[in-house]
C-alpha cells in the first residue's frame, strides 16, 4: 500500500477515509474516557506521590487525545473540543472497559473508588496502548505514524508506572493479591471490544493503516504475559458488548455529562 | 535588510519568548523551533513539540505568535508544531541547560539510550549522591528528585529520546 501523506489524499478515498475517521474515533475516544477516569482520582490516590504521578499522565494521555481529535479536524470532521464533547455517546468508539466507573459512590460525594481497578485497568491500557502505537509508526496514513512515534517516546513512562504498581501489589499481601485477580478476572470478561476493530476491521488492515485484531491481540498477549501469567487459555468476553460499533453503559453518559459540563455552560466561551 | 537577516531576527526574537513552564528558558534553548522561513513581511515557523501531550503547547504558540507579530516588518505569522520532527532532550543548548540548573532543574543526561539507566547530578551542588521521589513531577516532562548531599529537592528534565521498536 502507497503512503497516504495528507488528510486531503485521505480524502480522496471514500473507503479509506471512512476506515481511517473510525479508527481515529478509538485512538481519540479510548484515550479521553482513560484519561478522564483517571483525572477522578485526583486527590484520592493513595499517597501524595501518586497523586502527581497519576494525574500527570492523565493529563498527558487526554493531550493525546486530543492529537487524534486534531488529526480528526483536519479530516473535517467538526472541531475538536466539539467532536469530544458533542458526540452522542452512541457515536463514541472506546472500549466499554475504559469507561466504566472508578468504584463505588462519585467523585463529590463518597467516592469509595477501587485502586485493584485502577491498578489493573491502566496497566491492561497502557499495554494495548504500547502494542497499537507500534503497529501504527507502520501505518499507510503518515500524519498518524508520525504522532504514533511521538507518543512512543512518551508512553513507556505511563506503562512502566503502572507495571510497577502491578507487580509490587501482587507481591504484597493476600487481600492485595486477591483484590488485583478479581479485578482481573473482570478485565477479561469486558476487554473483547477493546482488541477489536470496529466495523471497518477488514479494511484498516486492507489499506495497511493498522495491522489486523489477530496481530495486535497476540502481541498484547506477549506484552502482558510476563506480568500476568496464565493468559494464553483466557478467552475474551465482551459482557457489555463492543464500544467500536457504538455500543455503551450508562457509565459512559455519567462521564459524558460530567466532562462537558463546563463545555455546555458556555459553548462560545474562548479559553 | 536581507531575508537572511530577517530570518535572523525572528530566531532572535525567539530568544526572548519563555517555556510558560519553565520560567526564563527560552523556546529556542528548549530546542523547539525548527524552521523559520520568511517571505516579504510573513514569517513561517515550524516548531517541535517536547511532549506531544503537554498543555502548554498552546499557549507556547500564541507566545512566538506574538513575538514575532511585534517585529515591525511583520504583519503575518504562521506557527505551527510539526508531529514529523522529533524533539529529543539532546536537542536542548549549552544555555538552556544553564538557564534549567538555575531554576533547581537538572538538565536530561546526554546521549542517552532508550532502557539504559541514568544519574542525574544535583543542580545546586553537582553531587550525584541523589535518589529519585517521583519519575512524575510537575508537568509531563520534569521529575522530581533529592539531593542527599546539599539535601536539596530538586526536578530534573526526563531524558526523551527516539523509540526503537524491539
Amino acid at each position: 500500500m502507497t503512503k497516504v501523506t495528507s488528510a486531503q489524499e485521505a480524502m480522496n478515498d471514500d473507503v479509506y477515509l471512512k476506515a481511517l475517521t473510525d479508527l481515529l474515533y478509538q485512538l481519540a475516544d479510548d484515550d479521553f474516557l482513560i484519561s478522564f477516569r483517571g483525572s477522578e482520582w485526583l486527590g484520592l490516590a493513595p499517597h501524595i506521590e501518586e497523586d502527581v504521578a497519576f494525574s500527570s499522565i492523565t493529563q498527558n494521555t487526554m493531550g493525546h487525545a486530543l492529537m487524534y481529535y486534531r488529526l480528526l479536524e483536519d479530516l473535517s470532521e467538526g472541531e475538536a473540543d466539539a467532536l469530544a464533547h458533542e458526540r452522542d455517546p452512541s457515536s463514541r468508539r472506546n472500549a466499554v472497559y475504559f469507561e466504566k466507573k472508578n468504584g463505588e459512590g462519585e467523585y463529590l460525594t463518597e467516592p469509595y473508588y477501587d485502586w485493584a481497578l485502577a491498578v489493573v485497568r491502566n496497566f491492561l491500557y497502557e499495554s494495548f496502548k504500547k502494542v497499537k502505537l507500534e503497529a501504527l509508526t507502520k501505518s499507510s496514513y503518515t500524519p498518524l505514524a508520525n504522532i504514533a512515534g511521538k507518543v512512543l517516546m512518551e508512553q513507556p513512562y505511563h506503562l512502566s508506572h503502572w507495571k510497577i504498581w502491578f507487580k509490587q501489589l501482587n507481591n504484597s499481601t493476600d487481600e492485595a493479591k486477591t483484590k488485583l485477580q478479581s479485578r482481573l478476572e473482570e478485565a477479561w470478561q469486558q476487554f473483547g471490544d477493546v482488541l477489536e476493530l470496529g466495523e471497518y476491521a477488514t479494511e484498516l488492515e486492507h489499506f495497511d493503516i493498522i495491522s489486523g485484531e489477530d496481530d495486535l491481540k497476540e502481541r498484547f498477549i506477549q506484552e502482558v504475559e510476563s506480568t500476568v501469567k496464565d493468559i494464553r487459555d483466557i478467552s475474551f468476553g465482551k459482557a457489555f458488548g463492543s464500544g467500536r460499533e457504538g455500543d455503551h453503559t450508562p457509565d459512559l453518559d455519567q462521564a459524558l455529562n460530567t466532562l462537558a459540563e463546563v463545555y455546555r455552560s458556555d459553548e462560545k466561551a474562548v479559553w | 535588510m536581507t531575508r537572511q537577516a530577517k530570518e535572523e531576527e525572528v530566531r532572535e526574537a525567539l530568544k526572548s519568548v519563555d517555556d510558560p513552564e519553565l520560567p526564563s528558558v527560552s523556546v529556542s534553548d528548549l530546542g523547539m523551533v525548527h524552521t523559520v522561513i520568511v517571505d516579504g513581511s510573513s514569517v513561517s515557523i515550524v516548531m517541535v513539540p517536547t511532549f506531544a501531550g503537554c498543555p502548554a503547547l498552546d499557549f507556547i504558540k500564541a507566545d512566538v505568535h506574538q513575538a514575532v507579530l511585534e517585529l515591525d516588518w511583520v504583519s503575518e505569522c504562521e506557527v505551527e508544531f510539526s508531529f514529523e520532527l522529533k524533539w529529543s532532550t539532546d536537542a536542548i543548548t549549552d544555555e538552556g541547560k544553564k538557564q534549567l540548573k538555575k531554576h533547581g532543574i537538572a538538565p536530561p543526561p546526554e546521549n542517552y539510550e532508550p532502557g539504559q539507566e541514568w544519574t542525574v547530578n544535583c543542580p545546586y551542588c553537582d553531587s550525584d549522591y541523589t535518589s529519585m521521589d517521583n519519575v512524575f513531577g510537575p508537568t509531563a516532562c520534569r521529575s522530581i528528585l533529592y539531593c542527599s548531599s546539599c539535601k536539596n529537592p530538586f526536578e530534573a528534565m526526563k531524558p526523551v529520546v527516539e523509540y526503537a521498536i524491539k
